[in-house]
């Protein structure tokens, strides 16, 4: 066996036996997770932060964000309520994007420039979407999460990306505000200009991925990579930065609204940002001898299944 | 030479650096102080006003329901209740949420003095549309 490939195996061999470790005690302590449940107070905080973990390689390793996989998987296999889920799920979003931020704007991959007029768009109604989530009944929105997450599966399944979308005039009112930028790429050793188009169209688009990112906790890089890619034309690389960076703005406005709500329960909160952000330097290590495609195709299943959970969950049918 | 070296000679503005330069020093003093108050919390050092035993038995219901059984207030009136180790725990929580906002001020004169109106005023925009959302106008304490 060669280098990599025994480090590979001792990475899954690590992750195997944690999730050996939490499958089972989240199963058999959900059966008891009733009020005075008998366990002691760290016992849940110790789980969350296991699963979170757990969650942060895979979400690194699958591409997605972390509040993506927190919202359906806590809220479809814990005992805990909906709006804390979300409450929480908002601030791991917003840890990691805060996290991330600084590096890619100084490096110049994420535009503050194309970032601001969507953000103005995107967190205005995240706010009035963390409103709509907080006023519908729980199995609304459980309902209505079950299928956006299966909706979500469908557009990573299918959504293609392109390194550099042909972009053959920047429209008016990008060029009016100037959305444009130069990086250097690496891989090809070239300086990249970069200019968006469908601009409105984007923008438009923001005004539902804003909503959903407030109503269901979910961040939105999602969404955002595709809408600032495919649509608009910028460059995967300007698009997956910008994404990130754009959800410490998103989330932030609709993170606000949950805790002026009370939606923020520090045993929740500390223990899943903590495992998440664990996770994610250990995904990022991961990521450089994991197979990329497998990692993708487990991601998809796991949402799918936690899709499939928060739909039955809402529709109050038990099936598994 | 490296590619984050290279591509920072590319037209990285003024805003943007400072921008980033705010954002990483508000992430770097919320994780710290999150930390650390977690650890005054779990370590019991200073009271909860939720034990740590009995927070599992609010956790499984809603928002409105929690506030109402355990008697806690919603919105800002955390501030005081900062003797209690749990409600210690919101000011990292704000700290991170609230960087965002304090980034955006901070261009605002940067890109004044570029005479770039329009995105000085999104950026002002931006830091009252989170100022807003930060004060509880739009509702506080449950459905």
């Amino acid at each position: 066996m060669t280098g990599s490939g025994r480090k590979l195996s001792r990475c899954w061999i690590a992750v195997a036996l944690l999730a050996a470790i939490a499958i089972p005690a989240v199963a058999a302590a959900s059966e008891a997770a009733l009020p005075g449940d008998g366990h002691a107070w760290w016992f849940w905080p110790l789980i969350l932060l296991v699963v979170t973990f757990i969650m942060g390689i895979f979400a690194v390793l699958g591409g997605v964000g972390g509040g993506v996989l927190f919202v359906p998987i806590i809220s479809g296999f814990f005992p805990f309520h909906l709006d804390f889920v979300r409450g929480t799920g908002l601030l791991v979003a917003l840890a990691g994007a805060l996290a991330a931020g600084p590096g890619l704007l100084k490096a110049n991959l994420a535009s503050l420039r194309l970032a601001m007029p969507v953000a103005l768009i995107a967190s205005t109604c995240a706010i009035a979407g963390a409103m709509l989530g907080l006023a519908l009944p729980t199995s609304v929105v459980q309902t209505a999460l079950g299928a956006t997450i299966l909706a979500i599966c469908v557009l990573m399944l299918t959504a293609k990306k392109s390194a550099f979308p042909n972009v053959p005039e920047a429209d008016r009112l990008s060029s009016a505000l100037a959305i444009c930028g130069v990086y250097y790429e690496g891989s090809s050793g070239r300086k990249i200009d970069w200019k968006v188009h469908r601009t409105p169209q984007g923008l438009a688009l923001f005004v539902i991925i804003g909503v959903m990112a407030g109503m269901f906790g979910l961040g939105a890089g999602w969404a955002n990579v595709p809408v600032l890619n495919l649509l608009m034309g910028a460059p995967l690389k300007i698009s997956v930065a910008t994404s990130k960076f754009l959800l410490s703005i998103t989330d932030t406005s609709a993170a606000w609204i949950y805790m002026n709500q009370g939606c923020v329960l520090p045993l929740m909160v500390v223990p899943s940002l903590l495992g998440i952000m664990l996770g994610s330097f250990v995904g990022v290590w991961c990521l450089k001898i994991a197979k990329p495609t497998f990692i993708r195709w487990m991601v998809i299943t796991i949402l799918a299944f936690a899709g499939v959970k928060a739909l039955t969950k809402g529709l109050g049918i038990t099936f598994f | 030479m490296a590619e984050h070296d290279s591509n920072s000679e590319y037209t990285v503005s003024q805003e943007q650096l400072l921008y980033a330069k705010f954002l990483e020093k508000g992430m770097i003093i919320g994780l710290v102080l999150l930390i650390l108050t977690f650890a005054i919390y779990a370590s019991g050092i200073i009271k909860p006003f939720i034990p740590k035993n009995e927070v599992s038995l609010y956790w499984s219901h809603t928002v409105t329901d929690y506030l109402h059984m355990a008697n806690v207030h919603a919105g800002w009136a955390w501030l005081g209740m900062l003797g209690y180790s749990d409600f210690l725990n919101f000011i990292p929580i704000a700290i991170l949420a609230g960087t965002t906002m304090i980034c955006f001020l901070c261009i605002v004169p940067t890109l004044w003095r570029k005479k770039d109106k329009t995105y000085a005023t999104f950026a002002l925009l931006e830091a009252v549309i989170l100022a807003v959302a930060a004060s509880g106008i739009l509702g506080s304490g449950g459905h």
